[in-house]
């Protein structure tokens, strides 16, 4: 095996651990009776071991969900807004006028070293739940793997800093694949298309 | 060996599947989301007049190609100029959010009736 040729291997190696290949299509019943028009992220649950894994996500949960085609509230006003004003995460998507939440929980955020690799792993749970009805529109469970072959210069790098990278392009697919993603939003060209 | 030749193999056209197709985007994000990232992993490393210039620099360079900024970047940018006291910048950032964005009209209020109480 040539260098070129592993070092492609290796910048490229995601490995899906979704079987998304096999996956029955999303019932988008209730998404399409409630099409939303804009999200509030609240700030994820973290069961992972990285302490930065909550901010880490939620910093590159907007660019997904925008050209997605929703209007995303500030995650950074937001959270001001609810420390300073006090505002219970329960209340703040009415306070808001949030059509939608989004709701994440990670349950894996970072890096494993292995003796010949390291596997960086964004492993969450999403649910989007309509904020006037109460009713779930769409959830998925998602999980997205990268390997670096230490022997070929991979990465050394912080963890958390290798699952921030990773994880702007888990949420692409998170919220872009079809049949398992979201419905485009109503500043998508395709909004209202699919 | 036979399955990691296979990765050697796949892994070129995995990445022009991925990579190869890609759309144009809605938005010009410039700076946005590392700003985010950085306003919590790394407060105060940069001061709130550099953000200033680099977001307006953003705007002006989005302005300039006939692309929209994403949504919540006015908002954010207004409450930065509220961070260094330019309530009048702050007021025209948050008015531009809710013109750009109808969405945000309650959100945006809020705001704008916080920064009328002294």
């Amino acid at each position: 095996m040539n260098a070129r040729a592993l070092v492609s291997a290796t910048a490229c190696a995601l490995a899906l651990l979704t079987p998304a290949g096999c996956a029955k299509p999303y019932d988008y019943t209730n998404f399409r009776e409630h099409r939303p028009r804009s999200i509030l992220v609240l700030p994820p649950v973290n069961e992972s071991r990285e302490s930065d894994a909550a901010w880490s996500y939620q910093s590159t949960v907007t660019r997904p969900l925008a050209e997605r085609g929703y209007y995303v509230f500030p995650v950074a006003v937001v959270d001001r807004l609810m420390k300073d004003n006090g505002v219970p995460p329960g209340k703040v998507a009415e306070i808001l006028g949030a059509d939608a939440v989004l709701y994440v929980t990670l349950e894996e955020y970072g890096t494993k070293h292995q003796v010949l690799n390291a596997a960086t792993i964004v492993k969450l749970r999403a649910r989007l739940v309509d904020t006037r009805s109460g009713l779930l529109l769409w959830e998925r469970r998602f999980a997205v793997q990268h390997n670096s072959n230490v022997g070929s210069g991979g990465n050394f790098g912080d963890s958390t800093e290798a699952a921030h990278d990773l994880s702007g392009r888990a949420n692409v697919r998170l919220f872009g694949d079809t049949d398992q993603g979201l419905l485009y939003g109503p500043y998508h060209p395709r909004y209202g298309k699919e | 060996m036979g399955s990691l030749r296979g990765t050697a193999i796949a892994g070129p056209w995995l990445c022009v599947l991925l990579l190869g197709c890609s759309t144009p985007t809605l938005y010009s994000w410039g700076h946005y989301e590392e700003r985010i990232y950085a306003s919590y992993l790394a407060p105060g490393a940069v001061s709130p007049e550099k953000q200033v210039e680099e977001l307006e620099q953003d705007y002006q360079k989005a302005r300039a190609e006939n692309k929209r900024m994403p949504p919540g970047f006015h908002a954010y940018l207004g409450s930065i100029y509220l961070e260094l006291g330019k309530i009048d910048q702050a007021r025209d950032e948050l008015e531009a959010e809710k013109a750009e964005f109808p969405e945000s009209a309650a959100f945006v209020d809020r705001l704008l009736a916080s920064l009328r109480k002294p």
